[in-house]
């Protein structure tokens, strides 16, 4: 009470005329609000009829399904526990459940799981900047003889310049197909022959390529 | 994105694809769009698991990826939407209405799309034919091509959609003969804004599928069986002329089905059901020509709606028109008059009849948790606008101390605001006018997200109390699985009813007790989810019409 009286009176204006008279102010709270407070009104109970019952069923019905479904993913059980009678039988529905095929079409390509091809991967992301780099290294190349050239005889360089890149091209080509072809058979001998045949497109073939201009 | 959203969108996604996939989920909710890699370093799983967990978020559609925001050749990003899972909610609801629509066969086609996601429509049709022909009598059997015919109904009526194609497909689709995979280099940047099913023209488009035959009876019973067969039926099945075109459920369609059967509803509880029928049939007419987003149906004469009404309602002219002019008259506002030609025009005001609804579902609030004087004051407020603590004790006509209690409860609670005016700059209390005010768009908000909390409470309580008692359920299980096993067999009655006996009497009343309880929360989920689904659909409304 007196605490009340401290705090009205502790205002500097007169609190009357907000319509707050003597007792008519909400007591003080202390503390903050309960965790689950006592509600003054009971909850409305719960919908019942027909069709509350049938989704209550489609939805329990729902949810067994999903978590059966290879959509479902369990985190690696750890296996220092003992081994349980059940968990075989659990153990062998995983294991079919595993072969879920999505539509690749429709997701990126990364999330491809990657199996056995991890090396043949490597391969093919390296190779095309290689191409690329020699190619452009070569056309270059190829422009500056042609302009050396040019003035020279004209028409025997131009026919040997159309010539030039499309059996290059069509070697690149050829080195594609021939190395899909090995690595399905065996990676190390693929690997070993790619690897000697890029040092050397590297270093020599360009040289060579100069010296027949 | 909110807490409560997060929480619960975390709830779902553990309870239907488990929790590897949960924590990929929240991690993308939390963090916006991320890369491979920054999702494996953040979450700390492996690389496998986490490949998979958005494998199965994009096939379920909850999340979407696209590449190149940082510019050409930056890695793929991928996002996730909390409006997308927490759909997963009112699964039980879309199934329900296409039952409803379409019979067991709608339902069963909305329920195996929703299971995985999404389905080419050859799989789909089977599956269902297969699942039809194991609930019918022994020699029937459901026919391929009956269930081809419920799902192009169901694509005509816009309730499925075609999964949108990935925007690069064609480029990475020839490419990869002949070079395999080559991961995060994309041939051009992509908009980042992810394409909607809508902007392609093909979207409701039945593809040609060359499927005859009918569903096939499983021999065995046991379940995973049934799906093993399955799968290798699919495996080894030839080409049907429908590959590459998935299916999904368009659930905005199923939105809009709900918005109308809500209106008929208030309509039929307020007036009576031959109004409601009247504006089932306005409705009806109209949900070709009304945009989804629109604010109200384009207006239809009091004619074109006599010449629809079914006949079987028998009503007169007169007495339609007389009916039109009451829903007009309504407060609540459902039927606008549009026009006077053609025996007057009329229109079904969508987004007011929304609001209202919504706004009678936090008058509802109100009176339930603070009783119905305070819903008095409550609706005072809403109605009036501004008013003075003075005039809302006097208006209410509820006495001066308890109408303060009330409010002041309603205003700790954030239901209702508080404005100050003052008369003089200085603020001071006593040249100060305090206008209490009720905001129904905020404090709508304010109750969806109370009723995300409400959800996510409720799942966690539902996995405690099974959790408490898993020993017992997995008893009662591997009881009923012997149970099973020796009715098969064809044991001697003694010894079923001894293996029944292997659960104890109280054993029974707490299994008992449980499965009420569970029943109980479940439902209750459901029933929120009505709740959301209105407050949802006026706040998004408010959000297209401003």
């Amino acid at each position: 009470m007196a605490g009340k009286g401290r705090g009205i009176g502790a205002f500097t204006f007169n609190v009357e005329a907000l319509g707050i008279g003597r007792g008519s102010m909400p007591e003080s709270r202390v503390g903050p609000n309960p965790l689950f407070p006592n509600i003054d009104f009971k909850p409305v109970p719960l919908k019942a009829g027909e069709d509350e019952d049938y989704m209550l069923a489609l939805k329990q019905e729902m949810r067994g399904t999903m978590q059966q479904l290879p959509h479902h993913i369990k985190a690696q059980c750890n296996k220092a526990e003992v081994e349980r009678y059940t968990e075989r039988y659990l153990k062998q529905r995983l294991i079919e459940d595993q072969d879920w095929s999505p539509d690749w079409n429709l997701l990126p390509k990364e999330l491809m799981p990657k199996k056995k091809k991890m090396c043949a991967k490597k391969e093919t992301k390296k190779k095309p900047e290689k191409i690329s780099r020699k190619d452009a290294e070569d056309m270059l190349k190829k422009l500056d003889n042609l302009a050396k050239t040019d003035e020279g005889n004209p028409e025997k360089s131009d026919d040997e310049t159309e010539k030039k890149p499309e059996n290059e091209e069509e070697e690149i080509e050829g080195e594609e197909y021939d190395e899909e072809d090995v690595e399905e058979e065996n990676d190390y001998i693929d690997s070993y022959f790619d690897n000697g045949e890029d040092g050397a497109a590297g270093s020599d073939d360009n040289v060579d390529g100069e010296a027949t201009y | 994105m909110t807490a409560q959203e997060v929480r619960l969108c975390g709830l779902l996604l553990r309870e239907h694809f488990g929790e590897v996939v949960e924590k990929v989920g929240t991690h993308l909710l939390r963090g916006g769009a991320q890369n491979l890699r920054t999702i494996i370093h953040e979450t700390g799983i492996s690389l496998d698991l986490v490949k998979k967990s958005l494998c199965v978020l994009v096939q379920h559609g909850a999340c979407v990826f696209s590449s190149g925001r940082k510019g050409p050749g930056s890695p793929t990003e991928y996002r996730t939407s909390c409006d997308r899972i927490l759909r997963i909610l009112r699964y039980p609801r879309y199934i329900y209405t296409a039952k409803t629509l379409y019979g067991d066969t709608g339902e069963l086609i909305i329920e195996e799309l929703l299971q995985r996601g999404h389905m080419t429509m050859s799989s789909t049709v089977k599956t269902v034919a297969d699942r039809l022909t194991q609930n019918m009598e022994e020699g029937r059997c459901m026919d391929y091509s009956e269930v081809a015919t419920a799902f192009a109904k169901l694509v005509e009526t816009h309730f499925l959609q075609r999964c949108p194609p990935m925007v690069k497909a064609g480029t990475t689709g020839s490419a990869t003969p002949a070079t395999p995979a080559t991961p995060g280099t994309p041939a051009a940047p992509v908009s980042t804004a992810p394409p909607t099913p809508e902007s392609f023209p093909d979207c409701y488009k039945v593809p040609h599928m060359t499927l005859v035959g009918r569903g096939k009876r499983q021999l065995c019973s046991e379940e995973g069986e049934d799906q093993r067969n399955a799968k290798k039926a699919r495996m080894d099945s030839q080409t049907h002329g429908d590959e590459g075109i998935s299916w999904q459920v368009n659930f905005e369609r199923f939105h809009l089905h709900f918005r109308d059967q809500a209106i008929i509803s208030a309509v039929a509880n307020k007036c009576d059901q031959t109004s409601s029928e009247i504006l089932r049939t306005m409705l009806r007419m109209s949900e070709v020509t009304t945009s989804p987003t629109a604010t109200c149906t384009k207006p239809l004469s009091a004619n074109e709606i006599f010449r629809s009404l079914p006949t079987s309602y028998n009503i007169a002219r007169p007495i339609l028109d007389q009916y039109l002019t009451l829903l007009v008259d309504d407060p609540m506002e459902f039927v606008g008059k549009a026009g006077e030609s053609g025996g007057g025009m009329y229109v079904v005001n969508l987004h007011t009849a929304l609001a209202n609804l919504a706004r009678a579902t936090l008058e509802s609030v109100v009176q339930e948790r603070f009783g119905s004087r305070s819903a008095r004051i409550f609706r005072l407020l809403l109605r009036k606008r501004h008013l003075e603590q003075k005039q809302v004790e006097d208006f209410a006509m509820i006495p001066a101390k308890e109408a303060k209690d009330m409010l002041y409860t309603l205003l700790s609670q954030n239901l209702v605001q508080l404005q100050e005016i003052p008369k003089t700059p200085d603020f001071a209390p006593s040249r100060t006018f305090y206008l209490y005010t009720v905001n129904q768009l905020p404090t709508a908000r304010m109750l969806l997200q109370n009723c995300y909390k409400t959800v996510a409470n409720l799942i966690e309580r539902r996995l405690f109390e099974s959790k408490e008692s898993k020993r017992l359920l997995e008893k009662s299980q591997r009881i009923e699985a012997i149970l099973a096993s020796l009715q098969a067999s064809g044991a001697e009655p003694e010894q079923l009813t001894e293996v029944e006996e292997m659960i104890t009497a109280t054993e029974k009343q707490q299994l008992e007790a449980l499965r009420l309880h569970i029943n109980k929360l479940d439902s209750a989920e459901n029933q929120v989810d009505e709740s959301i689904f209105l407050i949802e659909s006026y706040v998004t409304s408010t959000a297209s019409t401003s």
